[in-house]
């Protein structure tokens, strides 16, 4: 696939269609691995690379990089088509100057996974057939994809492309039965002191890096309401307290409706807080109070907070406890 | 930094009674920021202004607090004092510690303590409120009104004498209303119709008026000064131009069992008909689901006697769009169902009937040509009993009923007894009452000569029952005076049927979002001192719509309505409110969350450049808003996720220092 | 013997055109509501951004509630609709939080019911007290 991906992008830009190249650039480790923006046959030779390690979602850096001279290609993978298509619907990109090639994703894999399986030394990966070979120094190893894939694709909602000027691989299929909500069940099914003490724990190893809103598709705003001294919400240094929850609940509010569930957030989260379970409890929430709705699946339709019935249930009915 | 004002009134004991006020202003005056502080006898006094005006001119305050009664009673009062002392009016805020605290807590401390954690509040919004300039809006010099009634008849005919434009939608095919269903009118017993179609003939002839009778408002939009109505102009299946009323088709309609609403479905009229002989616009219309023509495509009888070639079996609903400077609601009332009364048998008997039904029964032009006769036998009948408060005055349990007392029944049920004793002198006439209500300008008297005068029994207490038998209505009550059962054989049975508001009220309240009570009477600006104003600015409300009333408290208060109508159009222009919405375009993603919400549309995009880094230019899509437009909500304010939308007067910042200042 | 009544802290956002109307009306009827209920007047139920609640609750509140005109009447057209989703997906966040739902409330409150904002915030203030002081809450406060 990524010599595919490769050539495609070298006749991209060897024919002027784009002038540059948005995709995955390996670092020092194989799973060290960093968006960047090819310009040249050469850059892409030397640094491109996609395995089973590229996780991170492109689509947010269109929103710079589509303001920028001439057309980009961009890389996407299914989960990344939803995010690419709510910014599409909320104006932070311009799609004239941005060349889609849909690629496949069959689950990422989680490097720190691996590393608590003791494989040390990893030089490469390839998924196939439900199992990772993991290419290492000391030799190949396989695992079960169950056992080392990223927690978010193990209840991936989407392998379909929502949108995409082209497509490498086959057409993937929406999951309408995948499990993602089970957790955000669980924590529902407990008793308030048990979901309590349960962000607590969580929300407390926050140190406010901020990596979740810097890396969120949906956080693009020109100026974050929490860097703003105006907004009175803005705060200086991090407190090593719940205090934290103030934050994380105001941007899932402000992602709430917007948020595609990809599932970066936890992802770059230093502290392997799950954010994503806030993010999915409003989606959860949604598709319940308003009907199914998933963020980026269309961008013509009405968002759930743009828009209301005047049959709504109230705020509070229906509650627990 | 702000130099602020507080004065702190006393209103003579309403507030000092409760509230510690000396102790208000002192603390206030601690306050950083504010560099004076008293309390006063009256704040809104001439003299309690003047007081304020001096310590602005004094002390060079930028900023007032007023601590007072609510600033929906005198925050104008406060603005225009302060603007004249060269102090944005919108640097002036009312702690309201009047309604909101020393009428509702009785221990002095606690009330005293309240009043000052508002009075901070107060003062920490004032420290964050920016001098605002109020825009302009043209006013579009011509008025709406809803309902062709008596109410809105007579506002049309007062806001025409003013030389203003108006435009009456009424539903049905005629102006007119309930009145024109009256047979006479208390207390001085003229012909209804003799009084109110000469206004009807006025506002036909009346080049400043135009009714769009058979029409009804499909949707409003806009604000004071500048609304736009969708009119619906129902299909009469006449052409309105050629019709000249002559009545031919409706004597020749072989459709003939069509019930006639005018008379209370006491009688037929036909399938193309005109409600009544002076009808405005005198126009026949058909009525299509009772048409054979219309169901079936055979007959056309109307169509082949119409001298002018007015019938249109083809024609369609047109809507048409007006635009309105004010509207006017007088959308009236209509009797309550008494078919849920069923223990006065009137679904059992035909003989039980309401009073609007006997107004049509007494009535000459009514199915009876105005001989009293029992709609079962078409005899005279020779007893009657009237029962009061059916569906008024009724405990909340009762789901039937209104709690509410609807007003006109004890007069017109006065009238009524009255009138049959006058007519029928060997008619036995029983009222049985709760209360016999007659405040008003010769009321008293009226009612007092159905009692001396005619002779009418009026009984304090209950009609349990009526039960027909043998022809007869047995009548089962109790005299509570007396204390004791009654049972009366009587002929016909007369229900006092409580008044409601006309069904399309609720949904015309919403379209106008003009704000309605329980019972879905309209609710006016105040209770006492703006009765015929909606809260809503531009909407004004005429007759019933407002509260069950006689026809000359509904002719006063058309009247009124009209001054207030009149007084809108008579502006060029009006000042908007300048508490708008605003974009921060350095802050705006241009993500169009904020246009998504917005009622009004008042929000619009447009590409603009900005200075980049490196001296580089970005284009980015802001938001900017129509402050004409705007009403000022703040919906968008929470919609919009990076702050960069705000309300002006009730900003982000001023809303939050009120949180904190309240949470201290 | 003196007892030390916990009294707690109520923000009361009311709706310009309703419910701030409503609470005047019951003051001038004399329908009285415990003095801990503090109003804040926006225009609009939908003004309330939910950073207000939640700074309410950082600064202290034990309570927040939520009043603006009934569904269908709101002066605005379309502003209470859009509070109630916003309000009803935070209060449902608040409770997914662990952190108690009896402290936020929203109310339709119209400007002819004095008597109805009274016997509201007499509940809700006494639905809050019966809470106790806001504990979990209290560890987002930012104590300056």
């Amino acid at each position: 696939m990524q010599a595919m991906m490769e050539k495609r992008a070298k006749e991209l830009l060897a024919d002027g269609t784009v002038n540059r190249v948005l995709g995955w650039s390996a670092g020092e480790f194989p799973y060290d691995i960093t968006p960047a923006v090819f310009e040249t046959a050469k850059e892409l030779e030397d640094a491109f690379v996609y395995n089973d390690f590229c996780a991170a979602n492109l689509s947010k850096y269109l929103v710079k990089e589509s303001r920028k001279e001439g057309k980009i290609l961009v890389f996407l993978k299914p989960c990344d088509t939803y995010s690419f298509n709510q910014l599409l619907a909320e104006h932070r990109i311009l799609r004239e100057n941005i060349y889609v090639i849909g690629v496949p994703c069959y689950g990422k894999a989680d490097v720190e996974k691996l590393k608590a399986m003791g494989i040390e030394g990893i030089t490469g990966i390839v998924m196939q057939n439900g199992t990772y070979t993991v290419e290492t120094v000391y030799g190949d190893q396989t695992v079960k994809a169950a056992d080392a894939m990223a927690e978010r694709c193990l209840s991936c909602k989407s392998k379909k492309h929502v949108v995409y000027d082209e497509l490498l691989g086959d057409e993937g299929e929406v999951d309408a039965d995948c499990n993602r909500f089970d957790m955000v069940e669980k924590l529902e099914a407990m008793t308030p002191d048990e979901r309590f003490a349960f962000w607590r724990g969580e929300l407390s190893r926050c140190i406010r890096c901020n990596a979740c809103r810097n890396v969120c598709p949906a956080c693009t705003c020109e100026q974050c309401v929490f860097d703003n001294p105006n907004s009175g919400v803005s705060q200086k240094a991090a407190v090593t307290s719940f205090e934290e929850n103030l934050f994380h609940i105001i941007r899932a509010f402000h992602v709430a409706g917007r948020c595609t569930d990809c599932g970066e957030c936890s992802r770059v989260c230093p502290q392997h807080i799950p954010l994503h379970l806030l993010n999915r409890k409003f989606i959860k929430d949604i598709n319940e109070f308003y009907g199914d709705y998933q963020a980026g699946a269309d961008p013509e339709a009405k968002p759930p907070l743009g828009t209301y019935d005047k049959a709504d249930r109230e705020a509070g009915e229906g509650g627990r406890h | 930094m702000q130099r602020i004002g507080v004065f702190v009134c006393h209103c003579g004991t309403n507030i000092a009674g409760t509230v510690d006020v000396v102790a208000v202003a002192k603390a206030l005056g601690q306050e950083p920021g504010v560099v004076f502080s008293t309390e006063y006898q009256y704040m809104c006094s001439e003299s309690g202004q003047q007081l304020m005006r001096a310590a602005i001119r004094e002390h060079k305050l930028t900023g007032v607090v007023v601590c007072s009664c609510s600033p929906r009673m005198h925050e104008a009062t406060f603005r225009k004092a302060a603007a004249l002392e060269g102090v944005n009016p919108y640097m002036v805020e009312i702690a309201n510690i009047r309604e909101h605290v020393s009428w509702i807590h009785k221990d002095m401390a606690e009330a005293t303590e309240k009043a000052v954690i508002l009075g901070r509040a107060a003062i920490a919004k004032v420290h964050l409120n920016a001098p605002l300039q109020a825009g302009e809006s043209p006013v579009t010099k011509r008025a709406l009104v809803i309902g062709g009634g008596i109410a809105g008849i007579q506002t049309a005919l007062d806001i025409a004498e003013a030389g203003f434009e108006v435009d009456i939608v009424e539903k049905s095919p005629t102006i007119g209303g309930k009145m024109a269903q009256l047979d006479k009118t208390f207390p001085t017993l003229d012909c209804a119709a003799c009084i109110l179609t000469p206004k009807m003939v006025d506002a036909a002839q009346n080049e400043k008026i135009n009714i769009f009778a058979y029409s009804e408002l499909e949707s409003v939009k806009g604000y004071i000064g500048n609304f736009k109505a969708q009119i619906r102009r129902k299909a009469r299946f006449v052409d309105e131009t050629k019709c000249t009323g002559c009545g031919i088709c409706t004597e020749k309609c072989p459709q003939k069992k069509v019930p006639n609403e005018f008379n209370m479905g006491l009688d037929n009229r036909r399938a193309i008909y005109i409600p009544f002989a002076q009808a405005v616009p005198k126009v026949a219309t058909i009525d299509a689901n009772y048409c054979t023509m219309m169901k079936t495509g055979k007959c056309g009888i109307c169509s082949k006697v119409c001298g002018t070639g007015a019938i249109d079996y083809t024609q369609k609903d047109t809507v048409i769009e007006r635009e309105y400077g004010a509207i006017v609601v007088a959308t009236g009332f209509n009797p309550i169902d008494a078919k849920v009364y069923n223990e006065y048998g009137y679904m059992d008997s035909p003989d039980v009937v309401t009073s609007l039904e006997l107004e049509r029964l007494m009535n000459a032009a009514g199915p009876t040509n105005g001989t009293l006769l029992r709609p079962s036998d078409k005899t005279h009948p020779h007893t009657i009993v009237f029962v009061q408060c059916v569906g008024s005055r009724c405990d909340e349990t009762d789901e039937r009923g209104k709690p509410y007392c609807s007003k006109i029944c004890c007069m017109y049920t006065a009238k009524h007894a009255m009138l049959i004793r006058e007519k029928y002198p060997d008619t036995d006439v029983y009222v049985f009452y709760i209360d016999v209500r007659t405040p008003g300008k010769n009321f008293d008297e009226f009612y007092r000569r159905a009692v001396e005068q005619y002779g009418v029994h009026y009984i304090k207490g209950q009609v349990g029952k009526v039960v027909e038998q043998n022809g007869k209505l047995h009548v089962q009550a109790s005299d509570l005076l007396a204390n004791e059962q009654l049972h009366i054989d009587a002929d016909l049975v007369v229900l006092a049927t409580a008044i409601e508001p006309d069904k399309t009220a609720r949904s015309l309240g919403t379209m106008l979002t003009a704000s309605m009570d329980t019972n879905d009477f309209f609710t006016e600006a105040h209770p006492k001192l703006r009765p015929v104003e909606s809260p809503t600015a531009g909407i004004f409300l005429s007759g019933v719509c407002q509260g069950p009333k006689d026809i000359p408290e509904t002719v006063s208060q058309a009247s009124a309505c009209a001054a207030k109508v009149i007084g809108v159009l008579a502006k060029d222009k009006l000042t908007c409110n300048p508490c708008v919405a605003h974009s921060d375009e350095l802050l705006c993603n241009g993500c169009s969350s904020c246009e998504k919400v917005c009622p009004y549309g008042a929000i619009s995009y447009s590409d603009k450049e900005f200075r980049g880094p490196n001296r580089t230019t970005l284009i980015r899509r802001v938001a900017s808003v129509n402050p004409a437009v705007c009403q000022g909500c703040g919906a968008c304010t929470v919609a919009c996720p990076s702050g960069a939308m705000d309300l002006k007067g009730f900003s982000n910042k001023q809303i939050m220092a009120e949180v904190d200042a309240i949470c201290k | 013997m003196q007892v030390n009544e916990y009294k707690p802290k109520i923000v009361a956002f009311c709706c310009n055109w309703c419910s701030y109307a409503g609470a005047d009306g019951a003051g001038s009827a004399r329908l009285a509501y415990p003095a801990e209920v503090k109003i804040i007047r926006v225009p609009c139920s939908c003004r309330v951004n939910p950073m207000f609640i939640l700074r309410a609750f950082q600064r202290g509140a034990d309570g927040v509630i939520i009043a603006g005109c009934h569904p269908g009447d709101c002066h605005y057209t379309s502003g209470n609709y859009f509070t109630r989703r916003r309000m009803a997906l935070l209060f449902s966040m608040l409770d997914y939080l662990g952190i108690e739902r009896e402290r936020t409330r929203v109310e339709w409150i119209s400007a002819a019911e004095g008597a109805k904002f009274s016997k509201t915030m007499s509940e809700f203030a006494a639905t809050v007290a019966s809470l106790g002081e806001n504990k979990r809450l209290e560890d987002l406060r930012c104590k300056q």
